[in-house]
């Protein structure tokens, strides 16, 4: 299987601040009653972007100052809780090609890997920088570097934390894990053999 | 060398080492539900894939069922979409489904166990955090996403890092009125809610080995609350007699001989973990929520916190978001908030015993006027149980309605839901804002009894006053 190898992402940025930021706020729940992910994309956030009559409210991915933005910015323990791959869908189809946070929840850190969607951990003081940038030049670009693990903003660079397995992952093309284990259903089937509960 | 039972079932597991790193990881047991699977189906026909073990999957419907109507087509088009879908795939791949006609349909982390399809020493997948639950039976169980559950259906493997292991001792006994969710609500505010991050979870002490495995379920359901994908309390005799006699556990000559190998999974005394945590029984109070995340709790006696005493900005800032969201003033008690709605429910509080507690004290008291109280067993065997028991006539005379088995109000994607900014005694797992169903509806976290204290009260109220739960 063939897949694009992602090593640098260079887009524009929008910060939704907050820690603890949810799969449910990411994508409600009631969003979830389809049978494709197709769609998803503008729900991303809706009920903190919507008042309840359905009409926008500030919120940084309703500023027409970040329209555009492939990079999202965030706090700490991002994308927690409920293991929907709904949440990173919603982002991608969103028009996101990468997620910068203080940390990220662990369910949702996979989700997004196996769907090219890199998710890079920065400091805190790093991400306050970037995010000051944005505010100050929301046209410019910011760079992720994959592959050196840096984030180039605005004359400055910052390291970009990645899990070694993700890294090679996505610069080696191998995000989706499919290809790979395909190749190992033979031994897969040696280990079943071997396990009681699973012999017929 | 000894091993605890994450490292053993782990290494049992092992396909081979990734190129990239990661492990394969032989699944044994993939359970399935209708709202995060259809898309994996859809992936696989693109790929043009077969599933690969179809007998080790194993689906039910429960998120999107309607709890107060039974005959389809449902009322709400989507979700009858959804339940046909499932039944579509499940046919054509030959998989088992826990359909509503079957009587054995329910939420698929009380099913599993129910059935006796969760047993020690395998390892489980499910498009669903709290797959975490069917650890309290020494299984290694993970939530995954929905490219997982293609990976699984494909393979009967997905690719996964290992996880550090962390033991949680609680030592000692539990006070009168003090339950298992108190247990794990109390952890997860100590530890965080990200405090897991890496980790499994090995919950052990005193008070473990004498709950049963309804109570170890609840603690092992929200571990991934706690930020743990995954959390484990080894197996012992409490767990075999859950399994014995069970459809799908062994039986015969079987039975004894699983009953070793199940034994030789739990951990080695002095083996090795990444890190120790104790707690003391007697110290865990009766604990609710006052915010937005699960790790936002007080004991009952404790009062709202104040944003004015927070010692770093970051706290500040959330005490202050999570109370501008619940409309909670700082300071004041958290007994006595008004509460709307009583839900007793979900994967965390739906079992047998849930119910059976409460009913003891429930007897002869009433919802008080206004709230609105709803009981859903995760099953249709937990109805059933009640039913034969008498228990759901003690709910229905206190003027709770007694419902059929699914989610429910625990996400509310069937038609239970908040309205509004209605504030819920909620015995399910999540308090994130908009996670009942109104993106302004609001949920305060509890156990079982403390729900029905506050159903019959109308207010946030400590149990064991209301019910005079003593010693």
């Amino acid at each position: 299987m063939s897949l694009a190898k992602i090593t640098t992402i260079t887009g524009r940025g929008v910060h939704v601040p907050g820690n603890d930021i949810d799969t449910d706020r990411i994508i409600p729940a009631r969003f979830m009653k389809c049978v494709t992910f197709d769609g998803l994309g503008e729900f991303l956030f809706h009920d903190v972007r919507k008042n309840p009559e359905g009409v926008d409210q500030p919120h940084p991915l309703n500023d027409p100052r970040f329209r555009g933005a492939t990079i999202l910015l965030s706090g700490a323990n991002f994308g927690c809780g409920s293991s929907r791959e709904h949440a990173p869908q919603a982002i991608q189809k969103h028009g996101f090609r990468a997620v910068i946070a203080e940390s990220f929840a662990e369910i949702f850190f996979g989700n997004c890997i196996a769907l090219g969607l890199p998710c890079l951990s920065a400091g805190r003081d790093d991400i306050r920088k970037i995010a000051a940038a944005v505010e100050s030049r929301p046209d410019a670009e910011i760079t992720i570097d994959i592959a050196k693990g840096e984030i180039r903003f605005a004359g400055q660079t910052v390291r970009a934390g990645l899990r070694e397995s993700a890294r090679a992952a996505l610069v080696g093309g191998r995000w989706d894990a499919i290809g790979d284990l395909l190749e190992g259903v033979g031994d897969v089937k040696k280990v079943a053999a071997r396990l009681p509960y699973l012999a017929v | 060398m000894s091993k605890s039972l994450f490292q053993k079932v782990w290494e049992a597991h092992t396909v081979r080492t990734l190129p990239g790193g990661q492990t394969q990881l032989l699944i044994g047991t993939h359970l399935i539900h209708e709202v995060t699977s259809p898309q994996a189906f859809g992936m696989l026909r693109d790929l043009g894939l077969k599933v690969l073990m179809p007998q080790r999957t194993f689906a039910t419907v429960d998120h999107i069922v309607p709890t107060d109507q039974v005959s389809e087509p449902y009322a709400d088009p989507l979700a009858d979409a959804m339940i046909r879908e499932l039944r579509r795939n499940c046919r054509e791949f030959g998989i088992t489904f826990f359909d509503r006609a079957t009587g054995r349909q329910g939420i698929v982390h009380i099913i599993g166990p129910e059935q006796g399809i969760t047993q020690p020493g395998t390892t489980i997948a499910c498009g669903d955090s709290h797959t975490s639950t069917h650890g309290a039976f020494g299984a290694i169980a993970f939530g995954i996403g929905t490219t997982q559950i293609r990976d699984v259906l494909a393979t009967q493997s997905m690719a996964i890092g290992r996880l550090k292991v962390r033991r949680i001792n609680v030592t000692g006994r539990l006070q009168p009125g003090v339950y298992a969710k108190d247990v794990i609500l109390h952890l997860i505010r100590k530890l965080g809610v990200n405090g897991g991050t890496g980790y499994a979870y090995e919950y052990g002490g005193e008070v473990f080995d004498r709950f049963s495995m309804e109570e170890r379920m609840t603690v092992c359901n929200m571990s991934i609350e706690g930020g743990a994908r995954a959390g484990y309390v080894n197996p012992d005799a409490t767990t075999f007699a859950y399994l014995k006699g069970r459809p799908y556990a062994p039986s015969g000559a079987a039975w004894e001989a699983a009953v070793a190998r199940w034994r030789a999974f739990a951990s080695d005394p002095g083996c090795a973990y990444d890190d120790v945590v104790d707690f003391r029984g007697e110290d865990i109070p009766p604990t609710v929520t006052w915010g937005i995340n699960p790790g936002q709790g007080v004991a009952i006696n404790e009062t709202i916190p104040d944003p004015a005493k927070a010692t770093a900005a970051d706290e500040k800032a959330s005490i202050e978001e999570a109370l501008a969201y619940m409309k909670l003033t700082p300071g004041a008690p958290i007994k006595g908030t008004r509460i709307d709605v009583a839900f007793l429910g979900s994967c965390t509080n739906g079992r047998l015993s849930d119910f059976q507690e409460v009913a003891k004290f429930l007897k002869g008291r009433r919802v008080a006027p206004g709230v609105k109280a709803i009981a859903v067993p995760g099953s249709q065997g937990v109805g059933l149980l009640c039913a034969s028991l008498g228990i759901d006539r003690v709910f229905r005379d206190a003027g709770f309605e007694w419902r059929d088995a699914g989610c429910s109000m625990c996400l509310a994607m069937n038609p239970d839901k908040l309205i509004g900014d209605q504030l819920c005694a909620s015995s399910s797992n999540r308090n994130f804002k908009g996670r009942q169903g109104s993106p302004t509806g609001r949920t305060i976290l509890m156990s079982p009894l403390m729900v029905a204290a506050a159903a019959v009260t109308g207010r946030v109220a400590d149990a064991r006053e209301v019910f005079g739960v003593s010693s």
